[in-house]
């Protein structure tokens, strides 16, 4: 072959079209085999959703054992002082929806006290703002954390319309009891921000989180986008409201009013 | 020159701090650290070199394939199946972090920043 400018731009042409085929023909040939798979027992669903009866679970009582049961879960330290780290707590009605507060509201819904968490919102924010994707929104809905990469930046917690997330300002250790860790699950370091996770956890091992577990069926878990499911049936037969809704950020906890 | 005398004794002093470290281990052979292996277990993960080499970047996939493509089950190359998980699948066959980790980290002199999260299996004081 004669060495000239035409067969070098021929051949450069190839070799470049070479090098975009080449990755997917070595995946190819390897089978397309992936290494990993979900649990046999785990749950899917293409958007998890939570509904909270709150004419069952209304007083401090009743959420205190709810919080009991998430936070011995996933060993969330109690602190004593305003830097309280919470993944499940509970505000008066005025705080939980303070865009629906019409004068003269009935005693009872006024006077309840409302289980909070995150809301695992269909557009996070804090997803959006988090500059090391550290918070980042799974496939089927569920807003989680990644502690390895989070910086402690706390822009999250700046754009969480919703104040459920908590930050370290100090080692988290120093105030669990550690006697009585659960030990299947990390606890955190101090610099990171915490926030629920809707027990990702315990989905992979095909077990219900623990605050609906420990509810006694007064809050409902399920798949948002399955018609058939007990969470659009409950939502279907009973008045539900979600939290600041003028946010646009869709939340997936709905509570029955 | 000038300052000669303390140019000198600065450079002797320099380079016996330089060399302070060799002095001081000459003649010392070096040990390998002695693990302590799990006793009925022959068999991790993947096989025992590629452990030895490469656990860290087996842990850094097995992260992002728990937590963030939420699969955590990991299909070996003996097509064996083990649950994704640090404190639950690794520790519960290496149940000392001190006989086992902290035997080469400390050697090697790398402190990775697993445990001021995850709970080792000897339990925290």
């Amino acid at each position: 072959m004669k060495n000239n400018r035409r067969s070098f731009i021929k051949l450069a042409g190839l070799a470049a079209a070479g090098l975009c085929v080449a990755p997917k023909a070595t995946l190819a040939s390897g089978g397309g085999h992936s290494p990993v798979k979900a649990g046999p027992k785990a749950e899917h669903a293409k958007r998890w959703a939570m509904v909270i009866d709150t004419r069952k679970v209304h007083t401090e009582e009743d959420i205190k054992v709810l919080q009991h049961a998430c936070h011995s879960v996933h060993n969330v330290p109690d602190i004593p002082t305003k830097q309280n780290i919470k993944w499940l707590w509970s505000a008066p009605y005025e705080e939980c929806f303070p865009e629906q507060q019409n004068p003269h509201l009935d005693d009872d819904v006024k006077g309840r006290s409302y289980m909070l968490l995150c809301n695992h919102c269909e557009n996070p924010p804090c997803v959006r703002v988090c500059p090391t994707k550290a918070t980042f929104k799974r496939p089927d809905g569920i807003v989680v954390m990644d502690y390895h990469r989070c910086i402690g930046c706390r822009y999250c917690m700046a754009a969480c319309p919703y104040g459920s997330r908590s930050f370290n300002f100090g080692e988290p250790r120093d105030y669990l009891d550690l006697t009585k860790l659960n030990t299947d699950f990390p606890t955190r370091m101090r610099g990171v921000v915490e926030k629920c996770n809707f027990c990702v956890e315990r989905l992979a091992k095909g077990l219900q989180p623990a605050c609906v577990e420990a509810s006694d069926g007064a809050i409902v878990f399920g798949d948002l986008a399955d018609k058939d499911s007990e969470v659009r049936k409950v939502l279907r037969e009973n008045f539900t409201i979600r939290r600041k809704p003028t946010a646009g950020t869709e939340p997936s906890v709905y509570y029955i009013i | 020159m000038h300052y000669g005398g303390k140019i000198i004794i600065g450079i002797v002093i320099f380079v016996g701090l330089l060399l302070s470290p060799f002095v001081f281990n000459v003649g010392k052979a070096y040990k390998q650290p002695e693990l302590k292996l799990p006793a009925n277990e022959k068999k991790c993960v993947e096989s025992l070199e590629f452990m030895r080499t490469k656990h860290m970047q087996l842990l850094n996939e097995w992260r992002d394939w728990a937590l963030r493509d939420g699969k955590r089950v990991y299909v070996n190359h003996e097509g064996k199946e083990f649950e994704i998980s640090l404190q639950n699948t690794c520790m519960k066959c290496h149940k000392s972090k001190a006989d086992f980790c902290d035997k080469c980290h400390n050697d090697a002199g790398v402190s990775p920043y697993c445990w001021d999260c995850h709970i080792q299996p000897e339990g925290l004081k």
